[in-house]
């Protein structure tokens, strides 16, 4: 009964289209899956409402990045808090992000909470400089004396019909330097706790959202909804539980992973969906519990694949786990090309539901 | 005599370089009035008066702790080729001037900010030579731990905000620890070093621009020393009057040479940014060394102007004119004086020779404030692993 109970609520728990007869079962079941089903909240509401509570906690909290203020941010992320919080607090910059995210990591070093907003994380290479050798290396550097709490913040990875210079994925570059953490939110929940959690940590965090998910709505417990909510920076989430392959993933792609776990389940094969959340620190024991657990696993990015963050997943199972693989790790990432405009062949350089399904049968021996 | 009161006063290798200001404790505060050599040259604003006020304590404050500075650096020159210190080491034995007046109308409040050439910034801004040789010599007693190098000076007990090893990249962080100092309502205001190589730099401009818009507390002090790197201040910049580069942002052009010129204007340059925003301070310095240890700096100007510059406008010289001509010491006092400081020097390298190294599981400290136990690994990730804290 229990079992069964348990499994409507993580079917309801992991897409966004749950009925409601199993948000009813959902109240049964403990509070490790999703909502208590009666709220919802779009991805863009919550990262709002995170900012705006740790501002209003924290008088050293402030914003700035282009359009944050007046134009209510570019993606309304912002929207309100010039309003509600002044000038002072709330800081539209020009167009030069070498100097506002120096500035930002300046105003850091003396004691200050800056969240820069990158209107896109293509943009931040602009920056990159004082995000690694001003931000990420200083407490390091200083041996303590200088720490840099930072949020650097914005939209990361495809949108749809950017072209080329506006559709990278960053997670691998960043989440490669130590002294950096990199967290990327799928839901709202996700974007709710991670936000908090980042603005309270003492350390530089780049924070990677996702463009395509602010118009998203998710469920949402009454316990994300309060102000002192946090999720653990460097642990992962399992949004489904399985036992035949472990699908790790994050970001957008946790949606696409799901919806082939619904279709791989119809064909017999339980997948165990892992929701990275946390890019660096790396929750690797997560990760390898699964797939001592499945013996298979699947890795899922929006990314480039070479040297990418399915890379080092896989690296790390291939260290840690390798007497429990029954089949060669399984790797699906963006095209290896710089992103094309033409619709058919942006869907070509992107991971599609389809994809993810294929390998995590190849990963099964089975063939199509 | 005032003198012999200050000889006394100094002794041990760490003390604090602030007390042999002796603007606090010094019972000898006859003030002087010294003019500059040369006139300021202004960009949209009025040039302070050349009359400098000053004591006799500070003539010998000035005197003493340049030389101090002065015989650290020729002193990390031997030491480089030894071997004893590795990597980078850029000296600022021809600069002291600029360290020192700027020291002389600020707080502990007001924050500095520069580039590699930061040893005697450092010093300065009250570090103990104990504390440099160490880091120099990698070290765990040095000021970082042993972790930093000559680059990554820092301390932030005195608002020394470093030390940083990207050209220009020190700007824009200057402008964001003023901007904080804003925040706050601090009444303070920040230096931010740079070079004549790092003028050039966009995001300098960058900072620059929003410093304005936002009447940030930043003062921007251009070292001019006539060369970046190899690379002489013509052959780099098409108009090398950086006091003027600020465009809609006043400068002056101060001789860097001359510690009373630089006090006169860092004390402007402090009053302006605290009511009016952001200044640009341009200092003509010079430095004997080159570039750093790797460069002869030979290759690039003659011995002929390094020389002249030495016996021209030396800025040790300058005050020990100053303070023979206005009775404070003797000769043999000054000479005795040096003797003395070279002691020091010699003994904070004796001590730090004898420190040890860190231990090898610093390795792993201070990547994060707040590591939650992540793993972090060596080389033989099987072999060398860590929790961090």
């Amino acid at each position: 009964m229990w079992g069964i109970l348990r499994r409507s609520a993580v079917d309801g728990g992991g897409g966004f289209s749950a009925s409601s007869l199993r948000r009813t079962r959902f109240a049964l079941v403990s509070a490790r899956s999703y909502a208590a089903g009666s709220k919802e909240m779009t991805v863009r509401d919550a990262l709002n409402s995170a900012i705006d509570e740790e501002m209003s906690a924290d008088p050293k909290v402030f914003v700035m990045g282009e359009e944050v203020g007046q134009y209510q941010g570019a993606y309304k992320i912002t929207k309100g808090l010039l309003e509600k919080y002044g000038p002072e607090r709330v800081y539209d910059t020009p167009i030069t992000e070498a100097g506002f995210t120096g500035i930002g990591v300046g105003a850091a070093y003396a004691g200050l909470k800056p969240v820069v907003e990158f209107m896109t994380f293509n943009f931040s290479m602009q920056a990159i400089d004082h995000i690694i050798n001003s931000a990420a290396k200083s407490n390091y550097m200083s041996a303590g004396q200088i720490n840099v709490p930072i949020v650097f913040r914005g939209p990361n990875g495809a949108a749809a019909g950017v072209g080329a210079q506006h559709s990278q994925c960053y997670a691998a570059w960043y989440a490669s330097v130590p002294g950096l953490k990199v967290l990327a939110p799928y839901s709202a929940e996700d974007a709710r706790g991670l936000l908090k959690a980042a603005i309270r940590d003492p350390d530089p965090v780049v924070f990677l959202e996702n463009e395509l998910l602010y118009g998203e709505s998710f469920p949402i417990s009454e316990e994300a909804l309060d102000s002192s909510f946090c999720l653990p920076i460097g642990k992962a989430k399992i949004e489904r539980e399985g036992k035949d392959v472990t699908i790790t993933t994050f970001s957008k792609m946790v949606g696409f992973v799901l919806k082939a776990a619904e279709k791989l389940a119809e064909e017999g094969i339980s997948a165990e969906v892992i929701n990275l959340r946390s890019i660096r620190p790396l929750d690797r024991a997560t990760i390898n519990a699964s797939v001592r657990k499945t013996s298979r696993l699947v890795t899922v990015e929006e990314g480039f694949p070479q040297h990418g963050v399915c890379a080092e997943i896989c690296a790390s199972v291939v260290e840690e786990s390798f007497s429990y693989l029954d089949a060669p790790v399984e790797r699906i990432a963006g095209a290896d090309v710089p992103m094309p405009y033409a619709a058919n062949l942006e869907r070509l350089a992107l991971p599609q539901v389809e994809d993810i399904v294929r390998a995590a049968k190849r990963a099964c021996y089975r063939s199509k | 005599m005032a003198l012999s009161r200050l000889t006394s006063r100094s002794n041990g290798i760490s003390r604090p370089l602030s007390t042999a200001f002796g603007r606090f404790i010094s019972t000898d505060t006859t003030p002087i009035t010294i003019e500059t050599s040369l006139p300021f040259t202004a960009h949209l604003c009025d040039p302070p008066s050349r009359s400098v006020e000053s004591s006799t304590q500070e003539l010998l404050d000035f005197f003493r702790t340049m030389a101090l500075m002065r015989r650290m650096e020729i002193a990390a020159d031997s030491l480089y080729k030894a071997k004893l210190i590795r990597g980078f080491c850029h000296l600022y034995d021809g600069q002291e001037a600029v360290a020192i007046g700027m020291e002389a109308v600020i707080t502990k409040k007001d924050a500095i900010i520069t580039a590699y050439r930061d040893h005697c910034i450092f010093l300065g801004r009250g570090g103990s030579l104990y504390e440099v040789f160490a880091e120099l010599m990698g070290r765990q007693d040095g000021c970082s731990k042993g972790k930093g190098g000559s680059m990554h000076f820092y301390k932030k007990d005195s608002s020394f905000y470093g030390g940083h090893g990207i050209v220009g990249a020190q700007v824009p962080l200057g402008c964001g620890i003023a901007f904080a100092q804003k925040y706050v309502k601090e009444e303070a205001v920040t230096f931010a070093m740079y070079g004549d190589g790092a003028a050039n730099q966009g995001q300098l401009f960058e900072a620059l621009n929003i410093s304005a818009l936002w009447d940030l507390p930043s003062i921007l002090v251009c070292e001019n020393n006539h060369y970046g790197m190899g690379t002489a201040e013509w052959r780099a910049a098409k108009s090398p009057s950086y006091y003027k580069r600020g465009d809609y942002v006043p400068g002056l052009k101060v001789d860097g040479m001359d510690a009373f010129a630089v006090k006169q204007a860092c004390k402007f340059a402090k009053e302006h940014a605290l009511k009016n925003g952001p200044i640009i301070l341009e200092m003509d310095t010079y430095r004997y060394h080159g570039h750093s240890m790797s460069d002869p700096g030979s290759t690039y100007r003659t011995r002929d102007e390094i020389s002249g510059v030495r016996q021209e406008r030396d800025p040790i010289e300058r005050i020990k004119k100053l303070v023979l001509s206005h009775d404070l010491a003797t000769e043999k006092e000054l000479k005795d004086m040096e003797k003395e400081i070279r002691k020091e020097v010699d003994d904070a390298i004796a001590k730090a020779k004898d420190c040890s190294m860190p231990e090898p599981s610093e390795l792993f400290t201070n990547v994060y404030v707040k590591g939650f136990g992540t793993k972090s690994f060596g080389a033989d990730r099987k072999e060398v692993k860590a929790a961090l804290p």
